[in-house]
């Protein structure tokens, strides 16, 4: 999914202003990372409203990804909606973009920092998992992506400045090149994994070049 | 066939001795001549480096060509944290044509422990496709697109660094051997302090042939002063400084004394090793030291 956090509600408050505002949330990500989902927008419209900030409302959009599903929702909270300056979107990017498109003449106020697409593997820690490269190579790593867990997207063995089998940009993350090692002794495919060569990786179905399918 | 000081020295079956000299945080070619004037000599080949440890710094490019007007021999660091294949591609060309044939190919410190954190790194290709790439220009005279070159290839001696302290032995020479296949010539190491973990990774070099194959050169870094020595051991990532090192350094009456003499120690410990070629010496803020190391180690005159 994609994980997104809530930015600090100083900034919010900063980015808001003397603006009044309606709320967004999702149903799907932002409610598991707990970033936008019911219990998280009921928080913070008390909390807005004790630092002085007029909500109008909010609603949690099924999910905010979806600009065909919304129109419905819409309708209900219209009064709500036109009487807010802002709309602050606690969603990922991509559901703020789809409020924003919804609502071209209101201003978007982004609520949350989109930080990767990972799992969830505690109720509060989330790991990267895939960075959308468009050309899947996970298969040739016995399941685990080097280009995502590797903060240099290394292809070709570790780099040299890992410590007692830690990443050496985070510390407290495993190399992922020593998990791509036990994992390929367990499946018997050591070291062939680490001596085939592996060559320039294709970027351009990244999603940092590809616009749309 | 691309035919450079240093290769002639490790062809001929000379121990080499490399220097490293960094380029100045700034635009006065005088910084990186006046090391580069203390050093001349005591040295085969000079490697400058490219905005190291990612802080940077005057372009190693640039650094290679005035160290080569001194009429020293350069060694031209490319790291894949700062440039694309484009980039890269471009000044393999352009060096080679500057006349500056010895080059290191390296993926480089991440950003986030420089002194710019906050820049976006490249990380296009990693360098065992960056040297598999230089390969491919120099002999098959192709681009990474297979695209054929449309003038004369570039002539390159392809350097390339390992690390023999961090993660299983294993990996470490899987990682040399990768590198070889993919067109390495020579190998730079991590600076040795642990002589027994250096013993063990070469014998494993030994072991699937590989000195016969690629010169190793073993890295020597003078520890300058405990604090010094405390900030490698500590704080750079892949740095492997044995307990009683530290202790030695720490106990020691005149600490720069012990670490001139550690590093003689450390010199010719490597240089006993079979398979080792030479030795590349890293004198951070310590480089008017090199001379008087090389000298010690019975190293100097250069052949």
């Amino acid at each position: 999914m994609i994980i997104s956090e809530q930015k600090p509600f100083d900034e919010l408050l900063k980015r808001i202003g003397d603006q009044s505002v309606f709320l967004f949330g999702c149903s799907e990500c932002a409610t598991l990372c707990h970033s936008g989902g019911k219990g998280e927008l009921i928080r913070l419209e008390k909390n807005l409203k004790d630092a002085h900030v007029t909500v109008t409302g909010w609603v949690v959009l099924e999910p905010a990804c979806s600009l065909t599903s919304n129109e419905k929702i819409f309708d209900q909270y219209k009064d709500q909606i036109d009487q807010a300056d802002a709309l602050a979107v606690f969603a990922c990017g991509d559901g703020t973009q789809v409020v924003s498109s919804l609502f071209p003449k209101k201003k978007v106020i982004s609520g949350t920092n989109t930080l990767f697409l990972g799992v969830k593997s505690s109720i509060t820690t989330f790991q990267r998992r895939c960075n959308m490269c468009g050309t899947c190579i996970v298969d040739e790593f016995n399941g685990i992506c080097p280009i995502t867990r590797c903060p240099k997207h290394m292809l070709n063995g570790p780099c040299g400045g890992s410590e007692d089998g830690m990443c050496e940009v985070y510390p407290d993350m495993p190399c992922v090149w020593e998990e791509i090692e036990k994992k390929s002794k367990e499946m018997g495919n050591y070291p062939s994994i680490f001596l085939d060569f592996k060559p320039s990786h294709d970027w351009s179905q990244s999603h940092l070049m590809k616009k749309e399918r | 066939m691309v035919k450079t000081n240093l290769k002639r020295v490790l062809d001929d079956g000379h121990f080499a001795v490399t220097a490293e000299i960094g380029p100045p945080k700034g635009a006065d070619p005088n910084k990186i001549l006046s090391k580069a004037k203390q050093l001349k000599g005591f040295a085969d080949a000079f490697n400058i480096t490219d905005n190291q440890t990612a802080v940077a710094r005057m372009s190693s490019l640039a650094g290679a060509c005035l160290v080569k007007h001194q009429g020293m021999e350069p060694i031209f660091q490319l790291a894949c944290r700062d440039r694309n294949r484009l980039a890269l591609q471009a000044d393999i060309l352009g060096a080679s044509a500057l006349g500056i044939h010895n080059m290191l190919f390296v993926t480089g410190d991440h950003q986030s422990k420089g002194n710019h954190p906050h820049a976006k790194g490249v990380f296009d290709i990693d360098s065992v496709q960056l040297i598999s790439i230089a390969k491919n220009l120099r002999d098959n005279h192709i681009f990474e697109n297979h695209e054929p070159l449309k003038s004369k290839p570039p002539q390159v001696f392809i350097g390339g660094v390992a690390n023999p302290f961090v993660s299983s032995i294993d990996l470490r020479v899987d990682r040399l051997e990768k590198k070889m296949r993919a067109g390495a010539d020579f190998i730079q190491t991590q600076s040795v302090f642990n002589i027994p973990r250096f013993e063990e990774w070469m014998d494993a070099v030994r072991e699937r042939g590989l000195d016969d194959q690629i010169h190793i050169i073993a890295g020597i870094t003078p520890l300058k002063s405990v604090k010094m020595m405390q900030r490698m051991k500590y704080h750079v990532p892949g740095v492997d400084i044995p307990d009683h090192i530290e202790k030695r350094m720490l106990d020691a009456e005149d600490v720069k004394e012990e670490a001139l003499q550690l590093t003689n120690e450390i010199i010719r410990s490597v240089r006993s090793i079979k398979g080792v070629h030479g030795i590349h010496i890293t004198a951070l803020f310590w480089e008017q030291k090199i001379p008087e190391i090389v000298e010690q180690a019975d190293l100097i005159p250069r052949v």
